[in-house]
């Protein structure tokens, strides 16, 4: 089954989804949409230095995420406004990153894989990645999953109940930063926040409990690949794109049910 | 006795202003205490700043280990993205049974709520059902930043009514920050008054009689003082099982306006 590149596609996309789901969940509570922007965008610098320093791409990205999303959370703390910060920084990273390409000349033909993605080149060695990427970061969220929801709500209930907010803030940023790795073939630098937000945002109208929405975000990423790859397929469109689009519709649905819910 | 929760010589500086200077604070068990003081007097910084969450310049703050606090902030913004029933939210941060949960409503007076969504309680309830919350963690102590923000008259009567219930069925201590002055000074076994150092301190009756304190807050306080009196007239040693109402609030917002 795994020979089949549209079967290694589709894998990819449900491997991804179990990540995005519950970690899109947090980005929305958190309102750190502009955060996993910045840190997707870093990712494209991360691929300049991979190939620079012949390294793993994978590991270029993680780095550049890591340091991106560390950068931002500095910054923030100094008392910069937010998306001031967010968009001087991940503007920069993206500018810096094509600049940093356009230097390597066998780089500029790969370029919009890593932009838009290409999950249909995902090899099985990239499916490993994925799929291992994503159980780590699920695992991580589920491990932590009351402090993470405590310190979300409030942080000073948070720490009256001895819990450390600056933790949970690292665990998510480190999760964020190995989501981006991960998906950065798949959907590409541009697409993975959208990839983040709109399933959970879809989630919304259908869920009572956080518990619920994390499952529901996990289910609709998985959907918006199934279908975003079967649209590409019968459309010949761009498939990273083509998930996208199928999320974007899937929120409008939720719109109207949780209309009609109200 | 030990005190659960104490400072010592407190000082927090914002930038250059001092916010707290050289504050002594120190809550034993099972005593109510209140932190009176008009706004910008450092009342919630020095909240913050027992808890753990604002670092003191100079002095010291020092807990019971282990101490299990009981926390309502003043404010609780739930973002709209997240949904949370009331049920779960009891589930912070540690998970608690069906059994407890629907205990903890009814002794707060909010048996039921369990599947509402808490952005869709009316302010009464939200402050009910933290509470309910604190109550789960078995506090030691009970910490409330201006608990009743919001509720009117007869509401914040009937929870401060609500906090002396819990402190004399659990045993906990609870210090809370208000400026309902007609309203707290009856619930207080003492009452710190604070202006970014201690202004005076001591039983209810003796701060609102204090100079300190009528410079602070004008004369009209006299009529908390006049409330004091009247809610504590009854006998507080008797049972608080038998539906005695202790606090007639219709009768104590009259009076409290009488007093304006």
């Amino acid at each position: 089954m795994l020979d089949d590149f549209l079967a290694r596609a589709a894998l990819a996309g449900i491997g991804l989804s179990l990540a995005t789901g519950p970690l899109g969940c947090f980005v929305v509570w958190r309102r750190m949409a502009y955060f996993g922007d910045a840190t997707a965008h870093a990712a494209i610098l991360g691929v300049a230095l991979a190939f620079g320093f012949g390294i793993s791409v994978y590991a270029g990205t993680l780095a550049m995420a890591l340091v991106m999303a560390v950068l931002v959370s500095r910054l923030a703390a100094r008392g910069h406004a937010m998306d001031t910060a967010l968009g001087v920084l991940a503007h920069s990273a993206l500018a810096f990153g094509l600049v940093a390409a356009s230097l390597q000349p066998g780089l500029r033909v790969d370029l919009s894989a890593y932009l838009f993605g290409d999950i249909l080149a995902v090899s099985r060695a990239d499916l490993a990645v994925v799929w291992g990427g994503a159980l780590a970061v699920a695992g991580l969220i589920a491990w932590r999953w009351q402090a993470l929801l405590t310190a979300t709500l409030n942080e000073e209930l948070a720490m009256a109940a001895g819990l450390d907010p600056r933790r949970e803030q690292v665990v998510l940023t480190l999760a964020l930063a190995v989501v981006v790795a991960v998906s950065i073939k798949i959907v590409g630098a541009l697409l993975i926040a959208s990839l983040l937000i709109i399933p959970a945002a879809a989630a919304r109208a259908g869920a009572r409990t956080p518990e619920a929405m994390a499952v529901l975000a996990a289910a609709l990423g998985m959907l918006s690949a199934l279908g975003g790859l079967g649209l590409s397929l019968g459309l010949d469109t761009p498939a990273g794109a083509s998930i996208i689009a199928v999320a974007a519709g899937l929120f409008a649905l939720s719109l109207a049910v949780g209309r009609r819910g109200a | 006795m030990t005190a659960l929760i104490e400072a010592q010589g407190l000082t927090v500086r914002f930038g250059g202003a001092t916010v707290l200077d050289r504050v002594d604070i120190a809550v034993t068990p099972g005593e109510i205490v209140t932190i009176v003081g008009p706004n910008g007097s450092g009342k919630s910084t020095l909240v913050r700043a027992l808890i753990g969450l604002q670092a003191p310049a100079a002095g010291r703050v020092a807990r019971k280990p282990g101490l299990r606090i009981g926390y309502v902030p003043q404010r609780l913004h739930i973002d709209a993205g997240l949904p949370l029933t009331v049920r779960r939210f009891l589930s912070l941060p540690a998970r608690v049974s069906d059994g407890a949960a629907a205990e903890a409503l009814a002794r707060c007076g909010v048996a039921g709520l369990e599947v509402r969504q808490m952005a869709g309680l009316s302010g009464g309830q939200f402050q009910r059902v933290l509470l309910a919350r604190a109550l789960l963690a078995r506090p030691e102590i009970l910490i409330l930043d201006e608990p009743t923000q919001g509720l009117d008259q007869p509401g914040t009567a009937a929870f401060y009514r609500l906090i002396e219930e819990v402190r004399a069925t659990t045993g906990a201590a609870v210090l809370m920050v208000s400026h309902d002055l007609h309203v707290v000074m009856s619930a207080s076994d003492r009452v710190i008054c604070l202006n970014g150092h201690v202004c005076c301190e001591g039983a209810p009756s003796v701060v609102s009689a204090a100079p300190e304190y009528r410079a602070l807050f004008g004369l009209g306080t006299r009529g908390a003082f006049a409330l004091y009196r009247h809610e504590h007239d009854h006998d507080h040693d008797h049972d608080h099982g038998h539906g005695h109402d202790h606090a007639h609030p219709h009768q104590l917002a009259a009076e409290a306006e009488d007093a304006r």
